[in-house]
């Protein structure tokens, strides 16, 4: 119900993808809704990390990767997966988070730049007037603002994590990608980028791709089951962790698999 | 008991190995210093090589080398790295790639004398460069060129690919990913490939002989800034010149012990140089090591 | 949002999309042919190498330059034996290689197998070092140093000889053996020397017998490094081995090498166009063919070692 009365952002339509001959994707349609949290659970393998790269084509960056299928963008309509659509602007338009948190070594303050400096963004103030919102924005500012100009590296794991939450929020994304992004993080530095990602679905849309189903429960408002390159079911995750429709969903979410 | 001690004998025989290299090295080194140490004076850097060997000494030499080390700087380095961040950042696998590649090693591997005879047949008389500083640098730089590039690869290659994926997830092209990213993490590691390739450079002699470099020169290259318009003047390209080892070359070659004395002095300067560029250049790579992150 | 939408379709856009393209295709042609410089470069040695030899075996035939005893391409009764020069190649090769093989590989497996983490550390910088001292100042120790120390013990011996100069070239060369074998031990897998261990060998039986054979391609490719390196070593026989043409295998005499022979002629003032000045090139290709031979073999071996493991 709740379903109709949200904006797609983006949907994938008979997705399928293939590295080199090993099709790891099959023909996965469903849609993430706008400013709502989205996650995507599977045992490992399942291809829920490469269903989510497809969203930036970050698999253009490796030869033999194939897309097959579309990822549609509102509120334009554009397929991202196109021939014609740049992989560049699919990314301008669509952050990521990654596993691991990767800070460039370089200071705090230009890690949060870069992508505006990627854009040609040259006033000094616009800059650092934006490094600043993204930095509130993911809730960091009164822990870095004494040291913006010291190696991001000095930070904490869960620090680093958040810094890049901000480098992806000062370019001011549409849609946020977060690839298992506290596997690497202690439970007091989970809880806060969890925290954080509840207060930032009011103004970006977010798919997160987790291999822990309590904080699927946790975050999201929809959830979607994959297993091995297949869309199982997708749904409200309140619904689908109490009373899901498939079979193998609740073997997987009750733990009588993987 | 027998076999324990085999192990002991061949550690003694390992060590023995190790200093006869490391004593040879040594002696040449303090012999070196011993003959040529006495000549090592002011006087020395700033006089032409002359007849007479206690009045001779390596002005012509030392700014010959600096020179054309200048020259080779200028191609070998953007070449170089260019060519290193082509290959780790740009080529995808095809039989281009894989010539560039195998021909890389091959080059290597080429005696350097060779390449003074392509200096000779190429520089010297089809592009009619003549016996400058311009076709001794030209030449020397596609000497170090394979250093460059192994180093500038290898530098590459330590960066992780999350790094990239980062800078690529946030929309920047190739060249800002290479250019902020790639560029600056690896510069130390170039660096290190840059000096050890140079260090190679200055010593070379038998490719600079090959192009037929005089080997006695009692006179500098004209200067490089004037005091006219436009200041600056390449004219010192075009110069005949010699270099530091072929002085050296030019003075072991003389029966003379007085100038054999002279040999070891500017033996002992060029052997000093190159030890401190690779101290230097081993210095970095340890630093670097240490202060790696990722 | 409508921003958004007139970000992907818009004629600004797309103007500066191809603006962005253009500029992303030029560095990366630009990037390009900087890497083509050195496929240029081995064309343009190929080139100028067998341009000049042409003309030279036009004027001498192989069968001539293969089987002559004689190399004298500057007197008026010329004769061209490439024999002549290669046997100083060889002779002198051998003594090196005879120096270089043997320490060098006992020093890799000293290093890899036998010493202490902080000796070996200390000791790869210095024998670095030692491959980066330039080659003139090696050929002035050969001339100057061993020779006269060789003559106390040996009185015939001639001031030019290939044993000293020789024996030199052996030491600069152990670097470039010891540390390409050592890289190869240390590939080895752990697995295999516990193995050994568990069996009860000692270190000395282990390094011998297992890691040794698992690590021989590449040590051969060390081996094949070393030998091309001493047959393209020029400057320590040019001033140490003497320049005089001389069919010898002995290394007590003095003997051109054909690189020490490429020297001699660019000191004199040969010119260009001269049969005197095609010599010179047709010696390089010779001497090219050799290590492109040996490059080859090492690099096939490499490959080997690499898919080992």
């Amino acid at each position: 119900m709740m379903e109709q009365l949200l904006a797609t952002k983006a949907e994938a339509r008979s997705l399928s993808f293939y590295y080199g001959d090993f099709q790891a994707l099959k023909g996965i349609s469903m849609p993430v809704h706008e400013r709502q949290v989205t996650a995507l659970i599977g045992p490992s393998g399942c291809g829920k990390s490469t269903f989510l790269r497809c969203f930036n084509r970050m698999h253009d960056l490796y030869p033999g990767n194939r897309y097959d299928g579309q990822i549609i963008l509102q509120p334009d309509n554009t397929d991202l997966l196109a021939r014609s659509i740049d992989p560049i602007d699919v990314r301008m338009r669509i952050g990521m988070v990654f596993q691991k948190p990767n800070p460039f070594p370089k200071t705090v303050f230009e890690n949060v730049a870069y992508g505006l400096r990627v854009r040609g963004e040259r006033s000094r103030r616009a800059v650092e007037e934006k490094v600043e919102q993204a930095l509130h924005d993911a809730a960091l500012w009164d822990e870095v603002k004494e040291r913006l100009h010291q190696p991001a590296y000095n930070l904490s794991g869960g620090q680093q994590q958040r810094l890049c939450i901000a480098r992806a929020l000062a370019t001011d994304p549409e849609l946020l990608l977060f690839d298992e992004p506290t596997s690497a993080l202690d439970p007091i530095a989970t809880a806060s980028i969890e925290e954080l990602m509840h207060d930032l679905k009011k103004r970006v849309t977010i798919l997160i791709v987790t291999h822990n189903m309590q904080q699927a429960a946790r975050v999201s408002d929809f959830t979607a089951y994959m297993y091995l390159g297949e869309l199982v079911e997708f749904g409200v995750t309140d619904e689908l962790f109490i009373k899901p429709q498939k079979k193998q969903t609740e073997d997987y979410i009750t733990g009588r698999f993987g | 008991m027998h076999r324990k001690h085999q192990d002991v004998v061949f550690a003694l025989v390992g060590i023995v190995a190790l200093m006869v290299a490391v004593l040879t090295f040594l002696t040449l080194f303090v012999n070196m210093a011993v003959d040529g140490l006495p000549r090592l004076d002011w006087h020395f850097f700033t006089s032409f090589p002359s007849r007479r060997a206690t009045q001779a000494g390596i002005l012509s030499a030392w700014v010959g080398s600096t020179l054309v080390m200048l020259v080779t700087a200028f191609f070998a380095v953007p070449l170089g790295v260019a060519s290193g961040i082509y290959l780790e950042e740009y080529a995808r696998k095809s039989w281009v790639t894989d010539l560039i590649e195998i021909n890389i090693t091959n080059l290597a591997g080429v005696p350097s004398i060779v390449y003074g005879l392509l200096a000779l047949g190429l520089f010297v008389y089809q592009f009619g460069l003549g016996q400058s500083i311009l076709s001794a640098g030209l030449t020397l730089a596609l000497l170090i060129l394979p250093v460059v590039i192994v180093a500038t690869r290898e530098a590459i290659r330590s960066i992780p690919q999350v790094i990239r994926e980062g800078s690529y997830a946030l929309g920047a092209t190739r060249w800002q990913t290479v250019r902020y990213h790639i560029l600056p993490y690896s510069s130390a590691g170039i660096l290190t490939g840059i000096i050890i390739g140079m260090a190679r450079a200055i010593g070379e002699t038998a490719p600079i002989i090959t192009i037929g470099a005089l080997t006695f020169i009692a006179f500098l290259p004209p200067a490089p800034l004037k005091a006219e318009p436009p200041f600056v003047s390449f004219d010192w390209l075009m110069s005949p010149f010699t270099v530091m080892p072929i002085q050296m070359f030019n003075w072991t070659s003389r029966p003379e012990a007085a100038f054999q004395d002279n040999a070891a002095a500017a033996g002992f300067v060029l052997v000093f140089m190159t030890l401190a560029m690779n101290g230097l250049a081993i210095w970095l790579r340890y630093r670097l090591r240490r202060n790696i992150k990722w | 949002m409508a921003k958004a939408t007139a970000a992907l379709h818009g004629t600004a856009y797309l103007a500066s999309r191809r603006a962005r393209h253009i500029r992303e295709r030029l560095i990366e042609v630009l990037l390009f042919f900087a890497a083509l410089i050195s496929v240029v470069t081995t064309v343009a040695i190929v080139y100028v190498l067998v341009k000049e030899s042409v003309v030279f075996f036009e004027q001498v035939p192989l069968r001539d330059f293969l089987t002559d005893r004689q190399w004298t391409p500057l007197f008026d009764d010329a004769h061209f034996g490439i024999v002549v020069l290669l046997s100083g190649t060889l002779t002198s090769s051998f003594v090196a290689l005879a120096v270089a093989i043997p320490l060098g590989t006992i020093i890799a497996i000293y290093l890899s197998e036998f010493a202490p983490y902080r000796l070996r550390e200390m000791v790869k910088p210095v024998l670095e070092m030692l491959g980066g001292v330039p080659t003139i100042v090696y050929g002035y120790f050969a001339l100057l140093f061993v020779t006269p120390l060789l003559q106390k013990v040996m009185p015939g011996l001639p001031g030019f000889n290939l044993l000293s100069a020789g024996l030199v070239m052996g030491i600069m060369i152990i670097p470039y053996v010891s540390s390409i074998s050592e890289d190869a031990m240390r590939a080895v897998p752990m697995a295999l020397r516990e193995g050994s261990y568990a069996m009860g060998a000692t270190r000395f039986q282990t390094a011998t017998r297992v890691v040794v054979p698992a690590a021989f391609s590449g040590i051969a490719s060390a081996y094949i490094l070393g030998i091309s390196r001493a047959v393209g070593e020029t400057m320590i026989l040019a001033v140490a081995g003497g320049m005089q043409p001389n069919l010898t295998f002995n290394p007590l005499e003095p003997a051109a090498t054909i690189t020490a022979y490429i020297v001699q002629v660019a000191l004199g003032d040969l010119p260009h166009g001269s049969v005197g000045y095609q010599t010179i090139f047709a010696a390089g290709l010779t001497l090219m063919l050799f290590t492109l031979a040996c490059n080859l073999a090492g690099h096939v071996l490499r490959k080997r070692f690499r898919e080992a493991y």
